[in-house]
């Protein structure tokens, strides 16, 4: 399994490559300029060319990009242009809102979603098998913002419980930030609800026509053991999957997510850093989004061995 | 209440219908069973005349969405089943009854130990902690002769050979000492050289726990071997049942003299006969969706009267425990050249 793990962290090399080359012309062939930005519309041509110099945009592209990638290799990120700051160190800082609202947001989900599946596939062809398959549709076809806004409103407004907006900062304490956290882990969630019960409910169907269930039945062992332990687990690899799926979509989705609840995290330092054309923010923003990726999609394909002794690396 | 202790399991007019796209299939028919304590039933037919149908209405392991069932009579040595709830049912099932499989390859969990397996169906009736429990469980691979039992514990089926499946089977469905076991098809996915060892142990295990079995197969070798009774099944219905030495030497349906005909045996002529042929029933088993009056047999049957296709014959004894629904049963037939 060492050599599976170690072959698979090998493999993150050219992907991360590919990526660093992708990211890279992405950001400069967009229109725009930073030293513009920066230096305001009144700045004399004289000053933008010093500010270029000083930044090192002057250069050519090829030389840009492998200036850029020796930097990386070393660990280092490189500057902000703007706040000169680390991007590794603004990386850190905006990471922990992100962190946890994808961690709430799909924890949620599995745990109602799960359930849900198993119930409809347990009593498939029933009310409550089509009162979750009807809920699954309502929840993956209602766009994060209009749910994002009900809920606000809902909660928010009308019942004052939870705060609606903003992330008060780590050191506010578990609590708020669990409050703060609440709704938009519940508007996020909803979609991978949906998904996930959806993918629970047609792999359990299929593991329950499988002659072990029939097995397992006729050794009378009781309905939730038949359902949890001998079905669950043998429907678990399709519904890990879709979680794993889950956490990319999550991640490339708190752009949106986290300006709907003005959360400042990954995905505000991103829409900042790409209006003020800060190369290398969105560059590192961008390289280490896909390592976390890449390592996730590893982490999930090490984690059907959990489920299924058959599987080995 | 009379001396004599009441049969292992007793079963009157069973009927089975199973929904399928709109259509209803009569997959078992009127058929009724009485197994005595400690002996072995065989119950033979070929592939869809109801035999595993029967066993799961027994253990009412039919899914429910497509299959409705109803008997007169539905005994448990000597305890109703009609009336149990599911609840009832289940604590039964695996204790007192229960029931081994034709494919050891799918019918363990694949993604459990088949310690696991074993040890929860010990722990389920009978209120083991887990050390009694993974004790028993060693004691169990023992008795159905898997050596090196504390490594195999910890094995999954996939790590095992069918025949090694098929005793971890065995296993469990004996550990709870049942009174009744269903066994349909055994030994029918094994190699030969397995099907003997499995048949002896199963045969053994008997002896040694005292537990009646169902031997449910299409394999008149494996009765011959075997079994004590006979019950032939045809479409859904019992066509014949009587002792095994006399269902040999005597058969009387038309359906069991194909069925024997069409069996291989050593020094036969149709082992080493000119045309070197086994003899083979033609036709197939008729869909009983209801449009069939008489006996379903009738259309490949040679001695068929016009009787037989506007009439379906009740089982009718001819001789003691020997049962017989045909018409012509008194009359001793013989293969028509070839045909029954």
């Amino acid at each position: 399994m060492l050599r599976y793990i170690l072959k698979r962290l090998l493999m993150v090399v050219p992907v991360m490559g590919v990526v660093t080359v992708v990211v890279f012309v992405l950001s400069r062939v967009g229109p725009g300029d930073p030293v513009t930005i920066m230096l305001g519309e009144f700045a004399t041509a004289e000053q933008i060319a010093r500010t270029r110099t000083a930044l090192g945009l002057d250069l050519p592209l090829p030389a840009q990009y492998f200036a850029w990638l020796a930097q990386t290799l070393q660990g280092n990120l490189g500057l902000s242009l703007f706040t000169r700051k680390p991007v590794l160190e603004l990386i850190a800082q905006s990471a922990a809102p992100t962190v946890l609202l994808t961690l709430c947001a799909m924890v949620y989900a599995v745990l109602v979603a799960v359930p849900l599946g198993v119930l409809a596939a347990a009593r498939a062809g029933s009310l409550v098998d089509r009162a979750v398959m009807a809920g699954a549709v309502l929840g993956f076809s209602t766009p994060v913002f209009v749910l994002g806004y009900i809920l606000a409103y809902v909660f928010g407004l009308r019942l004052g419980l939870l705060p609606v907006q903003g992330f008060p900062g780590l050191e506010a304490g578990p609590v708020a930030v669990l409050r703060a956290l609440t709704l938009p882990a519940l508007a996020i969630g909803a979609t991978f609800v949906a998904l996930i019960a959806r993918v629970t409910r047609a792999s359990m169907l299929e593991v329950l026509n499988e002659d072990y269930i029939r097995t397992a039945r006729a050794k009378g062992l009781r309905r939730p053991v038949v359902l949890l332990v001998h079905a669950l687990k043998n429907a678990a690899v399709p519904v890990v999957t879709m979680i794993g799926i889950g956490f990319g979509i999550l991640l490339s989705g708190v752009v949106v997510t986290e300006s709907v609840f003005a959360i400042p995290g990954i995905g505000r330092l991103t829409v900042d850093a790409i209006f003020r054309r800060d190369f290398p923010v969105i560059q590192g923003v961008v390289l280490v989004m896909s390592a976390v990726y890449v390592l996730l999609n590893l982490l999930v394909d090490l984690s059907y061995m959990l489920f299924d002794p058959r599987i080995r690396y | 209440m009379s001396g004599s202790p009441p049969p292992a399991l007793e079963v009157a007019d069973l009927a089975v219908d199973l929904r399928s796209g709109g259509r209803t299939i009569r997959a078992v028919d009127g058929m009724s069973l009485t197994l005595d304590a400690g002996e072995t039933l065989a119950i033979v037919g070929e592939s869809g005349c109801g035999k595993s149908v029967t066993a799961l209405a027994i253990l009412r392991l039919l899914p429910q969405r497509i299959a409705t069932m109803r008997a007169s009579r539905l005994r448990l040595g000597g305890e109703d089943l009609v009336g149990l709830s599911e609840e009832e049912m289940r604590r039964l099932r695996g204790n007192r009854i229960s029931m081994v499989f034709q494919e050891p390859m799918t019918s363990l969990n694949p993604v459990l130990s088949v310690g696991r397996q074993i040890i929860e169906t010990i722990r389920t009736h009978r209120g083991l902690d887990r050390a009694a429990a993974t004790a028993e469980a060693l004691d169990l691979l023992r008795l159905v002769r898997i050596p090196d039992g504390e490594r195999r514990l910890g094995q999954y089926p996939f790590e095992m050979s069918g025949g090694m499946r098929q005793r971890v089977m065995i296993a469990m469905a004996v550990a709870c000492r049942p009174a009744v076991l269903l066994a349909d098809e055994p030994t029918t996915a094994l190699d030969v050289t397995v099907q003997a060892q499995i048949l002896d142990l199963l045969q053994d295990l008997q002896r040694r726990i005292g537990t009646a079995m169902v031997l449910i197969t299409h394999d008149l070798g494996v009765v011959a071997q075997s079994a004590r009774r006979v019950v032939v099944m045809y479409a859904g219905r019992k066509v014949e049942e009587a002792p095994v030495g006399r269902l040999f030497a005597d058969p009387r349906h038309p359906y069991t003299l194909g069925l024997l005909a069409s069996m291989p045996r050593l020094g036969s002529s149709a082992a080493h006969g000119p045309r070197g042929r086994l003899r083979e029933m033609s036709g197939s088993v008729p869909v009983m969706d209801g449009r069939i009056e008489g006996c379903p047999f009738a259309a490949r049957c040679a001695h068929a009267l016009d009787l037989c296709r506007r009439s379906a014959p009740e089982p009718v004894e001819i001789a003691p425990d020997h049962r017989v629904a045909c018409w012509r049963a008194q009359e001793r037939l013989e293969m028509a050249h070839g045909r029954v």
